[in-house]
């Protein structure tokens, strides 16, 4: 008798310390990157999908390279948007690195295209200078850099699918006026050093009314060559 | 900053070896190392994407834009020419090798207590990284306040030259503490009403530690109703200075900063040695009940607000009691931070949300996102208001206005 009331008490002891132990556990947040990056969740959705406002971009499924320059440029202040700036601002490279590779991994489905309030004429342009570019005014095709399907390219070339027209116009201009930069040589600076206000309109509006594709996924590094050298594409 | 520190290790590394024959040299350059660490030198010292100790950062005052300076031992652009003789002065006496008087933005007043043989270490340390050759820009002061002479008049109302005296009635342990703390932390420089950023404090708006131009309240570190740490154990304060985050709570804004660039540095002696003094120097009285002023209608339907606001906002991360997950999601229930009577610091966090520092201790911190973009000014205020009533906690209600006061204040 006495043997087997030991047992139970023993038993029970180790039972409370095994409830303790997952007390404490339950008592800490998930020990995940979704838990991790809830701060960045209301602007960008839960799996980086994007929200409802036109300037927070679509993060999931872009290069994680990419997306790991993105994270140092605004922590340095580089790239502004004060809100990440201040929230980036004393995380170290490693745990940008875990940032970056967490969206890069998440790909919920790309949104359906709202519908556009530009002209035919124009996005007729925007498809030109997309897929063709303008010879006579030094204007290579985003194709021949952003990828046939405009997928990207692995590692620092992001896709330009599933953002919107407001967003894209926005980065452009940040080039051309120089809030934005990229690493030397910063290619995109040329690009959009060559593009008026009107094809910046004509690009994005294009752009953001490509439909969804099932398989967004960048291409893998090398798979074409880039008419000319990117800082953030090393070769 | 984790480049400008690997950059720092090349310098480090490269100078051992070369330094090797002296193995005393590369002791005093490491302590020195150490030292800059604790003292924060690269917090003003290296801009952004900047060269390690390069300068050209620019510190908003009221009063204009201050330049820090290039403290590499480049012998044009830097201090390469100094000597330690000079160098102490500048830390001991505020003065620039000729005697000119230097802006009270660099916390002499507080590094005036450093040894002599701390601040040859530094020095020493100093001399021994790369040499960068980038000028100085001159400051972009207004007038009058471009002319150093009246730096005569802050000096005399705020400054007394002197090595640190250690207490003999305390212990070694607490007296270790008192210098990291009154002297190469420099806390007195935020911490305290009159900080040197401001100067003379005469306008209100900064009455009470709040930092000029930052619109960050940085409490008092005596008063246990601000962040005297008193009734705090040991370890939670250890903790909270080397990795950020506490059962406590947790720090943010510059204090993140102050934690990221050099309290995570210091080792377990001196960081226990700071803590004893911080809690000996906190009041020894606990803080007055919670205060009986009955709330009238118009803050009790704020605060109505507030809860429902907080419940579905807040709750999933500080808990339905404010018991947060310490240390990663910190407690609101009787965390002093957010009770204090200056409401600034908890309506900021709500606007601006926050990751607290990444350490060595907490490599990968949870972050809280900011309201700014999905609360009201209402709704702002009624969410703090109730934070720092409910639960027995002892603040009071604020207003919309000063939750709208606060979008604007600057991030970085
Ligand atoms: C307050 C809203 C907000 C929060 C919170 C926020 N972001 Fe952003 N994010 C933005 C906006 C807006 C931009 C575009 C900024 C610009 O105009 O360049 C952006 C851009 C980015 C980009 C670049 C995307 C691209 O395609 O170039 C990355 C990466 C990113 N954010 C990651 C994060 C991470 C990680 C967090 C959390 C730590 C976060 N963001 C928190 C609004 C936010
Ligand atoms: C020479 C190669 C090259 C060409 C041509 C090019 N891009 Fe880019 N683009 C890049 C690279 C590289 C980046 C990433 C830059 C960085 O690291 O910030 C980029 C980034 C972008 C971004 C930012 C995406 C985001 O999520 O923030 C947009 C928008 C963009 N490009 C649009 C265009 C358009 C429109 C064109 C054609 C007019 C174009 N690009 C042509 C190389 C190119
Ligand atoms: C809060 C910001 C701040 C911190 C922290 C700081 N400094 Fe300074 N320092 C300045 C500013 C601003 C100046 C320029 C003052 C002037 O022009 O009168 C300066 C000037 C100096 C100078 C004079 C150099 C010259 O030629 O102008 C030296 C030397 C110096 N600091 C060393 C240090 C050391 C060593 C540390 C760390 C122990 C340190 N500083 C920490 C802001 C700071
Ligand atoms: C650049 C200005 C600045 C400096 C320098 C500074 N602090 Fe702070 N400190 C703040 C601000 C602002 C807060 C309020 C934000 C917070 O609670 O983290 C704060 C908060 C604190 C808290 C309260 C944290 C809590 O959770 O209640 C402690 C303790 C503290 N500081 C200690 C120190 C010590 C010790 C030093 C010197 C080694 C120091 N501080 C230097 C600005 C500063
Ligand atoms: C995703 C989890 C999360 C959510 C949701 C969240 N917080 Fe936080 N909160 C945190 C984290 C993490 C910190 C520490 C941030 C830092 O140090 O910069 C924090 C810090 C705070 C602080 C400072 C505490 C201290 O110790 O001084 C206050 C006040 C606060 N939160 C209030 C709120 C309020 C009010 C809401 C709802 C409007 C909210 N939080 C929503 C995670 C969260």
């Amino acid at each position: 008798m006495f043997a087997r009331d030991a047992a139970i008490a023993a038993a029970l002891v180790i039972l409370a310390a095994f409830d303790g132990a997952a007390a404490q556990t339950a008592n800490q947040p998930p020990d995940t990157m979704s838990a991790r990056v809830e701060a960045c969740t209301p602007c960008h959705g839960n799996k980086g999908e994007g929200t409802s406002d036109v300037y927070f971009p679509r993060l999931a499924g872009k290069p994680s390279g990419y997306l790991y320059n993105q994270l140092l440029a605004f922590r340095s202040g580089r790239r502004k948007y004060p809100p990440m700036n201040y929230l980036l601002e004393f995380l170290p490279d490693p745990y940008l690195e875990a940032m970056a590779e967490y969206f890069a991994g998440e790909h919920p489905p790309l949104p359906q295209p709202a519908p556009s309030e530009v002209s035919k004429d124009v996005m007729a342009q925007g498809e030109l200078l997309v897929t063709g570019g303008d010879a006579g005014r030094n204007i290579p095709a985003c194709v021949s850099c952003h990828g046939p399907g405009l997928t990207g390219m692995q590692p620092g070339i992001p896709g330009l699918l599933g953002l919107r027209a407001a967003y894209i116009s926005a980065q452009l201009g940040a080039w051309r006026y120089g809030t934005r930069t990229a690493k030397s040589p910063d290619c995109m600076q040329v690009v959009a050093g060559h593009l008026t206000e009107a094809d910046v309109t004509a690009v994005a509006a294009w752009l953001a009314a490509r439909p969804a594709t099932d398989n967004p996924a960048p291409v893998p590094k090398g798979t074409y060559a880039l008419p000319f050298g990117c800082g953030s594409q090393p070769n | 900053m984790v480049s400008k520190l690997s950059i720092t290790l090349l310098a480090v590394a490269a100078l051992t070896t070369t330094a090797r024959a002296q193995d005393k040299t590369s002791d005093v350059i490491a302590r020195g190392e150490y030292l800059a660490r604790a003292g924060d030198c690269t917090a003003c010292h290296t801009a952004p994407e900047g060269r390690l100790f390069a300068g050209g950062r620019a510190m908003p005052t009221p009063f204009g834009t201050i330049y820090t300076s290039n403290i590499t031992p480049d012998p044009e652009a830097g201090i390469g020419k100094w000597t330690a003789d000079d160098f102490y002065r500048t830390m001991h006496s505020g003065r620039f090798p000729d005697g000119g008087l230097i802006y009270p933005a660099m916390p002499f007043a507080s590094y005036t207590k450093v040894t002599r043989a701390d601040s040859d270490a530094i020095f020493a340390y100093l001399r021994s990284i790369a040499p960068v050759n980038q000028k100085n820009k001159p400051h972009e002061l207004r007038f009058p306040y471009d002319n150093r002479q009246l730096i005569l008049g802050w000096r005399t109302l705020f400054f007394s030259e002197g090595e640190f005296k250690p207490d003999p009635s305390k212990s070694a342990e607490w007296n270790r503490g008192a210098y990291l703390v009154e002297g190469l932390g420099h806390c007195g420089m935020c911490h305290s009403p009159i900080n040197a950023l401001g100067g003379t404090s005469q306008s209100d708006a900064f009455k009470g530690g709040l930092i000029p131009m930052q619109n960050w309240y940085a409490p008092s570190l005596t008063s246990n109703r601000e962040a005297g740490l008193g009734d705090w154990s040991i370890k939670d304060i250890t903790d909270l200075l080397q990795t950020g985050v506490s059962a406590r709570g947790v720090v943010y804004g510059p204090m993140a900063e102050v934690v990221h660039n050099s309290l995570q540095y210091l080792n377990d002696a001196d960081t226990k040695a700071m803590a004893v003094y911080l809690k000996g120097i906190a009041e020894g009285s606990s803080p007055p009940p919670a205060s009986t002023v009955l709330p009238n209608t118009e803050s009790s339907l704020l605060i109505s607000l507030g809860k429902t606001v907080y419940d579905k906002n807040c709750a999933s991360c500080h808990g339905t009691q404010g018991e947060g997950r310490p240390p990663h999601w910190p407690p609101l229930a009787n965390n002093q931070s957010i009770e204090m009577q200056s409401a600034v610091n908890p309506i900021r966090m709500v606007l601006n949300g926050g990751y607290p520092p990444g350490t060595e201790g907490n490599p990968m911190p949870y972050g809280m996102p900011p309201f700014a973009g999905l609360l009201s000014d209402n709704e702002v205020a009624a969410v703090v208001s109730y934070i720092r009533t409910a639960w027995g906690n002892r603040g009071s209600p604020v207003s919309a206005r000063e939750a709208n006061e606060l979008r604007s204040a600057p991030l970085n």
